[in-house]
């Protein structure tokens, strides 16, 4: 293990995790922190992941994040324009992690708008895709700012569909969706608390349960012996480093 | 056709469908032409950019029907998120597949296509008008995503002859097929007018994205998707996307006179002139 990490890294290796086991599956990190953890898994532990380029290309490996270097032109595998995009995730065959701005302790979560519906305090993208990526393939996501206003008690607007089981007509189909893993700032979450409630696994190094549990509005599942967040090995980092990330991008994620 | 001659056409009320993505192959020299105009209570169907943007910023939308507003590199839109939170417009909020399938829907003339997207979430809940269907094969329960029936589309295009063949040399095509055949009166406007000869000397026939059977009306609109990309012709002008999005309260006037209330070659002028906007590189995201 290295000792020589930041909060950015820990976050990519915990969230590469994601996407252990997934085979030869579309792997669509959204957002910076979510795509160098693709590209992670991809170049480590899960070589058969497809990997996009933003646009309508498969690229072959993960592209460089940042300004392309002169010259650097990415080798293409396959096309993939918006419509079979969404073929493709209807099909199952993808694993998502996106950023949401809040989420409720059965995965509900909201990238649309705050507030009202009509009119709304603060409107954001509008829900994209992700109605669509919930009900059909696996989806994971990260949050960098835990705290009472991302961990709400109730999302403004349900824009990808949690567990609650009050939002499942019984003759809905449930089994194309999962909720996989939920990285934050401060612990690694996921959905196997009961009822498939939000669960804490491991607490990032030098983070309590009791921080953690201040920092949501809801109440958290633990797992039994709770343990902390593993850190990045010196093979990780410099794949971020060298690789994924050669420009250090990462370092504006937890500026602030 | 002329941008004149279109706007002619269009009548207060009307569901226009506008094609390309975000910040992507917008006809823009179409949706300027309606922001100058003097229609009004539009109800627009986009995957929206600055073509949502610029119309709710000129008092044109009544209603917009979208699954997200976005200029690609500006995550977010402005103007569109000035009147969502004045709450001066009506929304009818889709996942974009569900989008999609109502205008393919809309298309091939079905009154639906069904889809698992949006059960379980306030998309459902938010729009009591979509309904849902129990599969006749089984007992599923499916959301019946209904047609989006359009008076006019919009789209821009590379290439197009007289007659109305389009062609797109980008490698996405996005929907702009979709949305012609979802509309009774279908608009394209393109970078030049080309002989039909010309078309595959240009382009694979994979590019040839429109017949004549979905086209009505070509309008030739050099830089026609400025400030959005036309790839391979020119990227994403960034600088001006942060012009239109930084024009913002009494900002908004002056970008107006500057760059919506003019005519197309004064367009161009004022955006540096052609050969500024055709140095700008594809786009990388």
């Amino acid at each position: 293990m290295a000792d020589d990490y930041t909060l950015a890294d820990l976050c990519i290796v915990a969230c590469a995790e994601a996407w252990r086991d997934d085979g030869d599956i579309l792997a669509s990190g959204m957002g910076l922190i979510p795509r160098l953890a693709a590209g992670l898994a991809r170049l480590t532990f899960s070589p058969g992941l497809l990997m996009n380029d933003g646009e309508c290309r498969l690229a072959a490996e993960p592209i460089p994040v940042g300004p392309r270097a002169p010259g650097y032109e990415p080798q293409i595998e396959g096309w993939l324009p918006f419509r079979r995009v969404f073929e493709l995730l209807w099909s199952g065959r993808r694993h998502a992690m996106t950023i949401p701005t809040q989420i409720d302790r059965f995965g509900n979560i909201n990238i649309s708008f705050i507030g009202a519906a009509d009119k709304p305090k603060v409107q954001l993208l509008g829900v994209r895709g992700i109605p669509g990526n919930t009900i059909n393939h696996p989806c994971s996501f990260f949050v960098p700012n835990h705290g009472p206003r991302s961990f709400v008690h109730e999302v403004d607007m349900v824009s990808g569909c949690g567990y609650d089981p009050g939002r499942w007509a019984p003759s809905v189909r449930r089994d194309f969706h999962e909720l996989r893993l939920l990285v934050t700032n401060l612990a690694v979450l996921d959905f196997q608390g009961p009822d498939h409630q939000v669960r804490v696994r491991s607490l990032h190094p030098g983070v309590t349960l009791d921080q953690v549990r201040e920092q949501t509005s809801f109440p958290l599942a633990v797992v039994d012996g709770v343990g902390e967040t593993p850190t990045p090995t010196t093979e990780q980092l410099r794949i971020i480093g060298e690789v994924l990330d050669p420009k250090n991008l990462r370092a504006s994620v937890f500026k602030s | 056709m002329t941008t004149k001659d279109v706007v002619a056409e269009l009548r207060d009320g009307m569901t226009i469908g506008i094609g390309g993505w975000g910040a992507r192959r917008k006809p823009m020299t179409l949706v300027r032409a309606l922001a100058r105009s003097s229609l009004k209570d539009l109800t627009i169907v986009s995957y929206g950019g600055p073509d949502v943007g610029m119309l709710c910023a000129t008092g044109k939308v009544r209603k917009l029907i979208f699954g997200f507003v976005s200029l690609d590199l500006i995550p977010l839109d402005p103007h569109f998120r000035a009147v969502r939170q004045a709450g001066a417009i009506e929304i009818m909020e889709l996942d974009e597949g569900m989008l999609q399938w109502g205008l393919k829907a809309a298309m091939i003339r079905l009154p639906f296509l069904p889809t698992r997207a949006g059960l379980a979430t306030d998309v459902q809940q938010l729009n009591p008008g979509i309904k849902t269907i129990r599969s006749p094969y089984g007992s599923e329960t499916l959301l019946a995503m209904p047609a989006l029936e359009l008076d006019a589309a919009l789209v821009h295009v590379d290439h197009a002859d007289e007659r109305g063949n389009g062609q797109i040399l980008g490698d996405d095509p996005f929907f702009d097929d979709l949305y012609c055949g979802a509309a009774k009166r279908r608009y394209v406007s393109c970078e030049r007018i080309v002989p039909t000869a010309e078309l595959t000397t240009l382009g694979c026939i994979h590019t040839l994205a429109l017949n004549r059977t979905l086209v009505d009306a070509v309008i030739e609109a050099p830089l026609g998707a400025h400030p959005t990309m036309c790839t391979p012709k020119y990227g994403i002008d960034l600088d001006h996307l942060k012009t239109y999005a930084g024009a913002t309260g009494d900002g908004w006037t002056t970008y107006q006179q500057q760059f919506v209330d003019v005519d197309e070659a004064q367009y161009i002028e004022a955006i540096g002139g052609r050969a500024k906007i055709e140095s700008i590189p594809p786009t990388v995201f």
